[in-house]
């Protein structure tokens, strides 16, 4: 077979296999010395350590870095049977579809285009638009946080581009497909930039290509949101059930601006997600909308932070989770006010509801508050399914576990009412209805 | 049609304590009986225990839906063979659209066989009968989109039950305390809701303790139940003698029962302490 040949041709994710990947690789200048600067950054850095606040509830002990390969980005790709579930029904404007990493399908609408909008694989715009992804490419995170953000920054093998001119509106949404092979690797890195009064929707989905996949994501995230432009964002992850999933996503809001993103987590067996929105213009706004339904063992991390750097900015975040089994979530919330922030607004709520009694949630709230005059609140709830509730709704003729999917699926509304878009709703109401066990 | 509802020597224990001591109590399609008795004397009991609630357990003693067994029924199962109960407090379930609700439960109660994602009646069919419904019963149409028994207050949580009940035309119908915590026009409202809904085209059980909700529901049997066992059956004269006179005699003619009752009442602030 060809890929076992091609597998012991590579290294792994060390030194050779760095060099390797250097080798085969057409990159700007600019580029491969930022991977040499991350790559002795991963090198210099240990694995977190469990006593670090953001780790010490995440149990990396099952995660071998050597068991995966890097993909050869010079080779054809190709994940079958990776399930699109974003857009049934929906006209989109463009779309971008990557396979275990690389970015194998691009195409977006002309008259788009026209306006000067790029849309495409990371790697090609690095070459064609150098200035603008030089601009902004890691501008957000730093590659010193951890190992797996200097992995993603060193080994990244695509990504996604999208670039929106000064007050172009691109009225279709823009699909994005990350597709990944059983036991394969997605070190990807999507880049969105948002010039003055642009606008636009980004639908980004993740699967495998069969439910129990295995698969390791590194993953990194940026949305740039100059002044007065909006972006609606929306991701779903549903990686196969034995995928290893790190992200660092950040996004920075601009004066005016205003970002909706809507965060769904359903797949993967372990995810370490560090998610944090910037509002540096006066009057930023930015609501966040977090889904997450856990089954089996999946243990799932959120680290999220608002970070309040101007006055008059709103940040509004809903994160709501329904565990079953011997599922676990982590969800640390912390709204961060910088000194001169006056005037800011910032809310923040986890609720978790609680199908079995061998899952557990954590949820640790947070307010650094360095200015005046603001008003920030947070809360979180925790509890059991109520079993009153089931017999009401058996009562009437449900089913136990019809009345199990219609009490979560009532608990998750209120993100369904924030969230604008319609196939987005019906295609998480799909998601969710789909991960309810089929109970005794 | 001719349906018949049997409940024989049934004994019902909460927690591990005993409250239902041996009820019998035969009902046929069409009739309206009335079950009145003193606060915990086991009237509720009696209905969740019907209704196939699962924290009620019945310990001996059967009950029989037209020679049916379904005394081990699941309460969907129950519901789908015709067994509907009004409770005194039903629960909210937050971001669920009435309407939603009621949809779903009428598909699974009309097609008692209908498997799991299988379609649901006709939006467009669905809502409007709902609508007539709604109309029939004074309820104004905003109520289907709110969510359900959210933030409803006690009149409008009774008048939701009913239009469920009316929606789902169970063979039998349990009705908890449908007056209580309404006001004198509010009741008279129900009252003729119900009659409207259930007289003649169901079987009624009336659990209340006033004679104003039975109004346009004269019963043909009143119960009285005392300390978890039936002491009385009459007709519709011992529901006005109980409402006019209070249970004195009652407890004074069955002392085991009173003393049953008071024990009950005794372990129940026990546990309320
Ligand atoms: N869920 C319950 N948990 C504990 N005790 C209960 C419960 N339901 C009923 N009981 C007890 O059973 C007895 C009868 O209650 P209930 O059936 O509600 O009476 P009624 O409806 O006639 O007022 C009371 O002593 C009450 O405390
Ligand atoms: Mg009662």
């Amino acid at each position: 077979m060809t890929t076992t040949i091609s597998r012991n041709d590579l290294a792994g994710f060390n030194q050779a296999g760095f060099n390797q990947l250097l080798e085969r690789r057409i990159d700007p200048v600019w580029i491969t010395q930022a991977r040499k600067d991350a790559w002795a950054a991963f090198e210099s850095m240990g694995w977190p350590n469990p006593r670090d606040e953001n780790w010490m509830r995440s149990d990396l002990r099952g995660f071998k870095l050597d068991r995966y390969q890097p993909i050869d980005e010079s080779e054809t790709q190709s994940v079958q049977n990776a399930p699109v579930r974003l857009i049934q029904g929906v006209d989109v404007g463009g779309s971008l579809r990557s396979e275990n990493g690389v970015v194998t399908a691009e195409s977006l609408d002309p008259k788009y285009a026209a306006q000067g909008v790029i849309f495409g694989s990371l790697s090609r715009c690095a070459r064609d638009h150098a200035e603008l992804v030089k601009k902004y490419l890691h501008s957000q995170i730093d590659i010193h946080v951890d190992r797996f953000a200097a992995l993603q920054a060193a080994m990244w093998t695509d990504g996604y581009f999208l670039y929106v001119p000064k007050n172009v509106v691109v009225d279709k949404p823009l699909h994005i497909h990350a597709a990944m092979g059983d036991g394969k690797v997605d070190l990807t890195h999507v880049l969105i930039v948002l010039e003055e009064g642009a606008e636009t929707t980004v639908l980004f989905e993740s699967t495998s290509s069969n439910e129990d996949a295995d698969g390791f994501h590194c993953g990194g995230l940026e949305l740039v949101l100059n002044a007065r432009s909006n972006l609606r964002f929306v991701g779903l992850q549903d990686w196969g059930s034995g995928t290893w999933h790190f992200a660092h996503k950040r996004a920075s809001v601009g004066q005016d601006a205003n970002l909706q993103w809507t965060i769904a987590a359903m797949g993967a067996r372990f995810a370490q997600v560090d998610q944090r929105v910037a509002l540096v213009g006066p009057g930023a706004s930015s609501h966040v909308n977090g889904v997450m339904f856990t089954r089996d063992k999946q243990h799932l991390t959120y680290n999220t932070i608002q970070q309040h750097s101007a006055p008059h900015c709103t940040s509004d975040f809903l994160y709501k989770a329904v565990l079953q089994d011997r599922s676990r979530t982590v969800w640390r919330g912390m709204i961060k006010v910088d000194v001169g922030a006056d005037k800011t607004d910032g809310y923040q709520r986890n609720d978790n509801l609680l199908l079995s009694d061998n899952a557990r949630a954590d949820s640790i709230p947070g307010l650094e508050i360095k200015a005046d005059d603001v008003r920030c609140t947070h809360g979180s709830t925790s509890g059991r399914v109520d079993e009153e509730l089931i017999f009401y709704a058996q009562s009437r003729g449900f089913t136990r576990v019809e009345a199990v999917r219609l009490i979560v699926t009532g608990f998750f509304q209120q993100i369904f009412d924030r969230v604008t878009i319609e196939s987005v709703r019906e295609a998480l109401g799909v998601a969710i209805a789909r991960q309810v066990r089929q109970y005794e | 049609m001719s349906h018949i509802l049997r409940i024989e020597n049934l004994h019902v224990a909460v927690d591990g304590k005993a409250i239902l001591r041996g009820v019998n109590l035969e009902m046929k399609f069409g009739e309206t009986h009335a079950m009145m008795g003193p606060n915990g004397s086991g009237k509720s009991t009696l209905g969740l225990a019907i209704a196939g609630h699962p924290n009620y357990v019945i310990t001996e003693g059967t009950i029989t839906l037209d020679g049916e067994d379904i005394t081990e029924w699941e309460a969907d199962q129950r519901a789908r063979a015709g067994i509907f109960m009004a409770f005194q407090r039903p629960v909210a379930i937050p971001g669920v659209k009435t309407a939603d609700f009621l949809r779903h439960a009428a598909t699974n109660v009309r097609r008692p066989d209908r498997k799991e994602g299988e379609d649901l009646i006709p939006m467009r069919e669905f809502r409007k009968e709902l609508k007539a419904k709604m109309s029939q019963l004074k309820i104004d149409t905003e109520f289907a989109r709110r969510y359900v028994n959210d933030g409803f207050s006690g009149g409008e949580m009774k008048r939701a039950e009913i239009l469920t009940m009316a929606m789902l035309s169970p063979k039998f119908s349990i009705l908890d305390e449908t007056d209580s915590g309404l006001d004198a026009d509010a009741v008279k409202l129900a009252s003729a809701s119900i009659a409207e809904i259930g007289r003649d085209k169901m079987g009624l059980l009336i659990i209340t303790h006033h004679d104003k909700l039975l109004e346009h529901n004269p019963p043909q049997f009143t119960h009285v139940m005392l300390g978890g066992r039936i002491v009385e059956t009459g007709g519709a004269e011992l529901a006005r003698e109980l409402h006019d006179h209070g249970y004195d005699r009652i407890r004074k003619t069955y002392p085991d029962a009173e003393a049953a009752n008071q024990e009950m009442l005794a372990k129940e602030e026990a546990v309320a302490v």
